[in-house]
This record gives C-alpha cells, structure tokens and sequence, in this order.
C-alpha cells in the first residue's frame, strides 16, 4: 500500500492540477446542446475557456455570470439569472450545466436555492433546457472531481426516479474523464460488438471529436442527449470506469436501481480481459472474433515491448485514477514507479498505486523526485521539468497544448494498452544514447554513492 | 478595497488617452470599463490582464495569491521570448485550500512562500498578485509584501489587480500602476547616456522585438527598458534614467508612459513597429526625441540612411509577393493592430481589405481607416460569430486576420486564417516582420489543403456515379463504373 504524503510547502511551484469547474465543465461538454456556465468572475471562464482550445483546438462553448466588485458584494442571484435567460435566449440549449467557483463559494451562496427559485419564476422562459448544478469550489479538489460531481449532478437533476422495465440490452456507461475521445468510440464498438446498445454519459466522443459541421452552433452539437440522460435508468446494468465514477453510479443505482460494475482501470491486458468477460455475460454472445484478434496482438506487443520497459525509472504525475491507470500498466510492462504524485488526496484509488509512496503536489514535486527517472509522464505542462532533467517526456491527461491529436490517442482495453506499449517503447528507442567508454569505465562507476540511473549495460 | 478604489478612478481618468479626453466629466467618472452582461461575456479579468503585463519581466519569481483556477489554469500559455533568465516561465501559486478560506491562513500562507521563493530561487524580485478570493477575504497583501520585503531584504511587489476590478485592460493599467509606486526609480543606474530609451508596451512575442533591436543598436540607442519584453528586474527599476520612451501598445500602459514624463521628465510619443511606414517613422520619432533631450543631432541623417537602406530592401521582398497576393481579399477581425501601415502595405501589394474592426480603434484610427478604404461599410463595430461565419462560408474574403478567439469561425467555415494576436507564432515586428506577415499570408492562402477540404465527398457530389453503381445489374458494368471512378480520382491527385 503507497503511502499518502501530503503536501507542505506554501508556494505550489508549477502547478500540476487544473481547477474542479473545469472537471465539471468538460462533462457538460460531453452532452449534446450543452452549454456550461462558470458562476463567478468573467476571468474564471477565460482561463479555463483559453486551456480548452489550446488542448483540444476546437471552439469551445462556456459561458460566465460575470461578477464584479459590486455583484460580489450584493450576492450572485441575479447574475445567475440573468445569465441563465440571456443564454436560452441567445444559444437555446438544452443543457445549462453551472460550475460554481471559488469565488462565489467563498460568498457562501445558495446557489442550489437560486437555481430553485430562478427555475420556479421563469419556468415558462427556461421551458426545454435542463439547469443543473455542480458546487465546484477551485480551493478544492481537481478535474476529477469536477467531471464526477457534473455527471452526478446530471443524474439527479435528469434521470427519471423509480424503478422501471429494464431493456436487457441497455448497458449504461459512465467514463471517467481520462478517457478520450478515442477511447469512447472504442468502447461504444467494444459493447456494440456484443449485441449491447450503450449509452455514455457523458460523451465527449460525439462533442469535441473534431470534426467540420456544415453550419456555426454555439452550443455542443454532439454527446449524450439530455433525453438519454432521462432514460438512464431502463439500463439492464452501469459500468463504471474508475474510481471517480463510483459517486455517480451509487447515485444512478440508488435512484433507478441499476446495478453497477465498477473498473478502476481498463490499460492492461486483466482489466480488458474482465471487460470482455463481463460484456460476454450480460450478451450471453461469444466473444467475437475481432476481439480475440485484438487480445493477441497485445500479447505480441507485451512481447516485443517488454524488452524496453523492463527496470526502467517512470516519474508519473497525474489525477488519481489516470495515475493508477498508468503506474499499474507501467509495473505490469516490468518497470518500476520512481515518483508518484497526484493532484489531491479525496481518492481512495491512490493507496493502490503501485508506488512506495504518493505525493500530492505540483509538477515541482515532480521535478525534485525524478532526478533518477527514464521517463516524465504527465501533461503539456511538464515539458519545462523534462528539458531541465534531460528526460524524456510522455504526455497524458489535461492539458496538452503542444502535441495534435491528444483526443483521438487509445489507451484502454487490447487496442489502447498495444498502442500504449508502442508509444513508450518508441520514446525509448528514440532516446537511446550510445554507449561511451567513460559511461561503461567499471572504475568510474563505483565513485558515484548513488549508482547511475539504470544499468548503462541495458541497450534497448 | 478602498485604496484600490481610488486607484481605478485615477487610471479611468487618463488625460493622455484620445477616447477619454473626448468625453465629458461626467462620462469620465463613470470610467471606461462596459458593464459587463451576464451568460454574453467574453474576455480576461484584471488579474489576467496585470499578470500579461508583467509576467514577462524575466527574472522575477510571479506568485500569485489564489486557490488553483487563477494560475493553474493559466500559467506558461504566452509565447514571450526570454534571452537570459527563464524564471518567468516558473509558475508560483499559493493554492489557496477550502481549509486556508475558512481558516484565514491565506496571509500566512502567502508569507511563507515568499520565504520559499526566496530561499530556493533567489530572485532579485517576487511579484505577489491579489485575486477576487484573497480581496474577498481580505487579505491585506500589500502588508505582506512589505514585511516580507524587510525580512528577507529583497523587492516584494504588490499587484492589486483582483479580476473581479473589471476587464483585462484595467488590470494592464494596474500593473503599470503597481511598476510605478514600487518598482520603477527605485534603483540608480551607474551608466545613464544620451542614446537612452525606453520601449513601453513591447511584448517581444515570438522575440519580435529582436527584429527591432539590432537597428536601434546600429543607431546607437541603447533600450535602457523595454517593459515587459524580455525585461530584467534591473532594467525595470532603472528604467527612470532613459532619455525618451516610445509607447507600443496604448491602450496597455499609457497611464504609464504619461507618468514617467511627469515625473522624470522622460517624453514619449506613440508609435508602432508593425508596417514599414510606422517602424521608419517609430526610428525617426526616436532619434527626434533624443537630440530634443540632448543628443548629438548627427543621430538624425544617419537614422533617414538607415530607414531608406531598410526600407527599400522590404519594398523589394514584398513586391516578390505581388503577384500571387494581387486581388485577394483580406478581412481585418480584431482589436489588436493597432498600425494601419499594416493595411497600407498590404494594400500597396495590391491585396483588397473587404472589412475590418472598428472596435478598438480611436476617433484617428477610423479617420484614416476611412481614407484608406473607399467604402465606409467595411467598417463594423463587431461581428456575431454566426454572421462571421456566414460571411466566411459564402467565400467573401480570401484570408481572415484576426487573435484565436475567432480561429475557429474562419477555419469551421474553411477559410484561411492567420493569427496577428498575443498567440501568434511568427514574429511580424520591423520590416523583416512585415516581410514574415505577407509570407505566412502567403503561405496561408495558397496551401493545398483548401481545395481538398472544400471539396464534398464523392458520394455527395456525384449521384451520377452513385445511381450508376446502385443500379447497375452486370458485374462488367460495375467493373467499368469503378475503374472510372478510380481513374479521375488519380487524376485530380496528379494535378495538386
């Protein structure tokens, strides 16, 4: 069991987090005519309106209350209101999904009671768009809480209460935020190819897969629709993919009864393999061909990949479930977790990681333990620690601003962990130093206390 | 809040600014900040806007006195160019925790950093920036900064610019605002000469100013300080001793440049390096400026050889762009260019603008946008995405200049698109800068993707082909059908 090292220095360097509204915000994201709503000042937005294109290149609907000094001072209610009909009026979406702020959570305010009163007094103007409500503070938590309180909230507000006559090929998912666009897509012909219908809530495969509409929307044109939301709970069964998402499917089940499955990580060849099964179950059909296909060129890859993998030093930072994800898939390719850190300490999955200890931090902390590292695996952001340490860096999660394609890279099931063993077997390849006289001198060696980063005599 | 009450009042009353001085009293206490509309707002706060002016200062520690959203979702997003000192590039946040907000440890929270800071990264400045949290809960920063500042023995620096003040442009004023009470004048230079200036508002985005330097180096005019671009703390707090200033980017810092005349005596004038004509006259206001305060006046012909030396090798490159810009149709969408020798030279070269936003743009700028283009309706105050979009997808202009908040309505409607804001990736200063515009205009317009993603799908366009396929009942005629189709698929391939 790693042990939790909380952080202690006053001045976070090099933040590794992106704020909890965000979280919330890219699961409104992944509902079709979705527009989120950040309630608080107009910077808020900005920023985390500005880190959304840079990542995912795309326009990016979200919206501000626009607080100011005086707003602050008076309370937030009639902006929230405002902002609420001027949108329906301007974008007419079916979805407002607001994201409280630090801001306006340090004001104490009821914003669940605003939302009642404004959906009360102008039921008749809001009439065909959903308000839903995540309390989001940015002084706690990150994405991931973000991304779970939105899709919880969702399903409170949304889905239909009270048990109902279950279509037995209805399977409900619900991803965790470190999946990508590429992942939803895989997973939704993963189940299709069982015979199962899934629903994805949210689907940011159908939203911000990057694609040339034929007219301008300002809203999402693309996700899970509101109406599936509603319906969520005709499901024969939920799959819940990491640990994040265990709140919202408690939630889903208590409400309808729908029993969950929950995976804390579907990289790597057992997590695939129980998917698999479990979808071979719930069908009753065979696993299909393309499938068992699929598994043996992970075999193949685990073969050929495990050559470079094997004794190397991996430096991750990440969101808690995205670094189980990664640290499990790591130490199960032979390698070992020379610095863990993660962005809050609210998850239980990071006990789990396969690490003697997790630092919650900063990419500093990250910078200070993985002078002895191979490999940085964190996000855009750790470019500038990589090019200090002389370390090559993998980049994963959010943001990544300084690569394409982020969105549409696979990293679950048999398809994704292949991918994943080719990635990071080429970034090593693509490192490989040649060997010098000095670097191999047995003499020399023996005078450095530390010993050196690993055995120079390993040639990928 | 109070002090940071009279503060705004005193940037919202700039005499020095056009716009301001053409209202009355009464409109000009109301200040210059739009009431801003809820659910229909777009654009930074205060905070952003003082962090983008004085983060570039390169070898200061930047904390920023905030839970996470404030700089962890924003921190190393500008393109800047640094040629000593990466410090700035290091993002420092106090994080501020539910438990710190309930408790009231952000003041010691923020103390204790700044001796991290300190400690670790020895900078010869921390710049410590206030946010709507810590404002709200009353944190009294510029209290901090003091003490700190005496403890540790270094410059501590407070920038009170909470976002919740207003919009991004107050929070530049601000930042200029904190420069002048803490940082400027506060340290004496040992070399003060006659060919000293300062550069005001110059960014040096993608380094563009290096494209600028080298003339002024060859004139002999030293930047004593060019705020923020690449600036050293040093350079900054010295920057009282240089002989003129030349102001890049007014909207941005003009309370400060007026300042720095009323109190040191340095004159400035407003001047642009985008364009040939505005970077010759910027060399020449320059050169004037210095033998006004009391350079040798030889400054003056040996700068007019240089802009006819210069100048004339841009004219060359450009005219080489001619013929395959001649005609095509530019449209202007943005606040930002400031130079219309920008649109002078583009139109020089035969380009045509066919529109172009006013809303930035003084009284002057839109009189000589008037002269420049024949037609008055090409100028809009501001366009609706979705009408920008229309205009694009109808195929009105040929390229869209304009910053990345409308990247995307050009693109979407497959439509040439150039960056000209803070994001942009080429550096366009001086007049190997107006040479690099037409060449990524260039580049932009005449790529060979256009034609591929304007194009329909086969399937789409050609129901002749598809009726042919669907209907056709021998495998002799399907055969025939698809070798067809194949055969003009390679030839349009031959032909890009």
């Amino acid at each position: 069991m790693a042990r939790i090292l909380s952080q202690t220095k006053s001045a976070a360097v090099n933040p590794l987090k992106s704020s909890q509204p965000l979280g919330a915000a890219l699961a409104f994201l992944g509902v079709e005519g979705a527009m989120p709503l950040f309630h608080g000042s107009q910077g808020c937005t900005s920023f985390a309106l500005v880190l959304f294109v840079r990542h995912f290149k795309e326009a990016i609907p979200l919206q501000t209350t626009a607080m100011d000094e005086v707003t602050t001072i008076l309370g937030g209610a009639d902006n929230l209101e405002e902002a609420i009909l001027n949108l329906k009026t301007r974008t007419k979406p079916k979805l407002i999904g607001v994201c409280t702020t630090a801001l306006v959570e340090t004001r104490g305010e009821d914003c669940a009671g605003d939302i009642a009163d404004i959906k009360l007094k102008r039921a008749e103007e809001i009439a065909g768009t959903e308000v839903v409500l995540a309390n989001t503070p940015d002084f706690d938590g990150a994405i991931e809480d973000g991304w779970a309180k939105a899709v919880t909230a969702m399903i409170e507000g949304i889905t239909r209460p009270g048990e109902q006559a279950r279509q037995p090929k209805k399977i409900a998912i619900l991803p965790g935020w470190n999946l990508t666009v590429a992942d939803i897509e895989h997973l939704r012909e993963m189940v299709e190819s069982f015979g199962l219908k899934p629903v994805i809530l949210p689907d940011v495969s159908g939203s911000l897969d990057g694609t040339v509409p034929d007219r301008w929307v300002t809203t999402t044109y693309g996700g899970a629709s509101v109406e599936d939301i509603r319906e969520l709970g005709k499901a024969a069964q939920c799959i819940a993919i990491g640990e994040h998402m265990r709140r919202p499917a408690e939630v889903l089940w208590r409400l309808t009864g729908v029993p969950y499955v929950l995976f804390q990580s579907l990289t790597g060849l057992k997590g695939a393999d129980r998917f698999v099964s479990l979808l071979s179950t719930i069908s009753g059909a065979a696993v299909p061909a393309g499938v068992r296909r699929r598994r043996a060129q992970l075999q193949d890859a685990l073969l050929d990949g495990h050559f470079h993998f094997g004794g190397k030093k991996i430096a991750i930072a990440a969101e808690p479930d995205q670094l189980y994800q990664l640290a499990t898939f790591f130490t199960g390719m032979g390698s070992e977790i020379a610095a863990a850190v993660a962005t809050t300490d609210m998850s239980k999955i990071l006990e789990k990681v396969p690490a003697e200890s997790v630092q919650i931090g900063d990419l500093g902390d990250l910078e200070a333990l993985a002078a002895s590292a191979d490999l940085l695996v964190t996000h855009s952001h750790g470019r500038q620690a990589a090019e200090r340490l002389g370390i090559p860096l993998m980049r994963v999660g959010f943001p990544i601003f300084d690569r394409l394609g982020s969105q549409h890279k696979l990293t679950i099931l048999y398809q994704g962990t292949r991918d994943l063993v080719f990635e990071v077997a080429n970034i090593f390849q693509a490192y490989r130093q040649a060997p010098t006289p000095e670097e191999l001198d047995p003499l020399r060696k023996r005078e450095t206390p530390d010993g050196p980063r690993s055995s120079p005599l390993t040639r990928h | 809040m109070s002090s940071l009450s009279a503060k705004i009042q005193d940037v919202f009353n700039e005499p020095a600014c056009d716009k301001n001085r053409g209202k009355d009293a009464k409109a000009r206490k109301e200040g210059c900040s739009k009431p801003l509309t809820p659910g229909a707002t777009a654009g930074g706060c205060a905070f952003d806007g003082a962090k983008i002016v004085l983060q570039p200062i390169t070898d200061v520690a930047h904390l920023v006195h905030a839970p996470l959203a404030c700089e962890g979702n924003s921190w190393d997003n500008r393109g800047a160019a640094s040629s000593r000192a990466t410090l700035w590039r290091t993002s420092f946040t106090t994080d501020l925790t539910e438990l710190d907000v309930v408790m009231g440890q952000g003041e010691r929270k923020l103390f204790k950093a700044i001796r991290e800071i300190k400690e670790t990264y020895a900078p010869p400045a921390i710049f410590v920036y206030s946010t709507c949290v810590t404002a709200l809960i009353g944190d009294d920063i510029e209290a901090v900064c003091k003490r700190a500042g005496e403890k540790f023995g270094l410059a501590v620096v407070p920038v009170n610019a909470p976002g919740l003040a207003g919009s991004k442009n107050l929070g530049n004023k601000l930042a200029g605002e904190a420069l002048l009470d803490h940082v400027i004048g506060t340290v004496e230079p040992d070399d003060a000469g006659p060919y000293d200036i300062n550069i005001l508002g110059e960014f040096n985005l993608s380094g563009e100013f290096w494209l600028v330097k080298p003339l002024l180096d060859r004139l002999g005019i030293r930047v004593r300080a060019c705020i923020p671009g690449d600036a050293r703390y040093l350079d900054v707090a010295s920057a009282h001793r240089a002989r003129a200033a030349m102001m890049v980017c007014s909207t941005a810092l003009i309370n400060l440049a007026r300042k720095m005349e009323e109190r040191w005596d340095i004159p400035f004038f407003e001047g642009s390096f985008y364009g040939i004509t505005d970077t010759s006259e910027a060399l020449r206001n320059i050169a004037e400026l210095l033998v006004r305060k009391g350079a040798d006046p030889e400054i003056l012909p040996r700068t007019e050889t240089l802009i006819a030396q210069e100048e004339a090798i841009a004219w060359k490159k450009l005219e080489a762009y001619r013929r395959r810009l001649e005609g095509k149709r530019v449209l202007l969408n943005t606040g930002g260019v400031k130079s219309w020798s920008v649109v002078h030279a583009l139109m020089e070269i035969g380009m045509e603008i066919v529109g172009t936003s006013v809303k930035k743009s003084t009284v002057e700028d839109k009189e000589r946008i008037k002269q420049l283009l024949k037609d008055d309706n090409h100028m809009f105050e501001q366009m609706a995405a979705r009408d920008l979009y229309v205009m694009l997808s109808d195929h009105k202009a040929d390229i869209m200049l304009s910053g990345g908040r409308t990247q995307f309505i050009a693109l979407k409607a497959k439509t040439p698109w150039l960056d000209i804001n803070q994001e942009r990736q080429h550096p366009y200063a001086g007049y190997d800068g107006m040479v690099e515009l037409v060449r990524q205009i260039d580049l932009a317009i005449h790529n060979p993707i256009w034609r591929q993603v304007r194009e329909p799908a086969p399937w789409d366009c050609q129901p002749a082909v598809k009726d042919e396929l669907g209907n056709t009942k021998s495998e002799t005629a399907t055969l025939h059908a698809v070798q067809e189709f194949a055969g003009t698929a390679a030839d349009d391939f031959d032909k890009r």
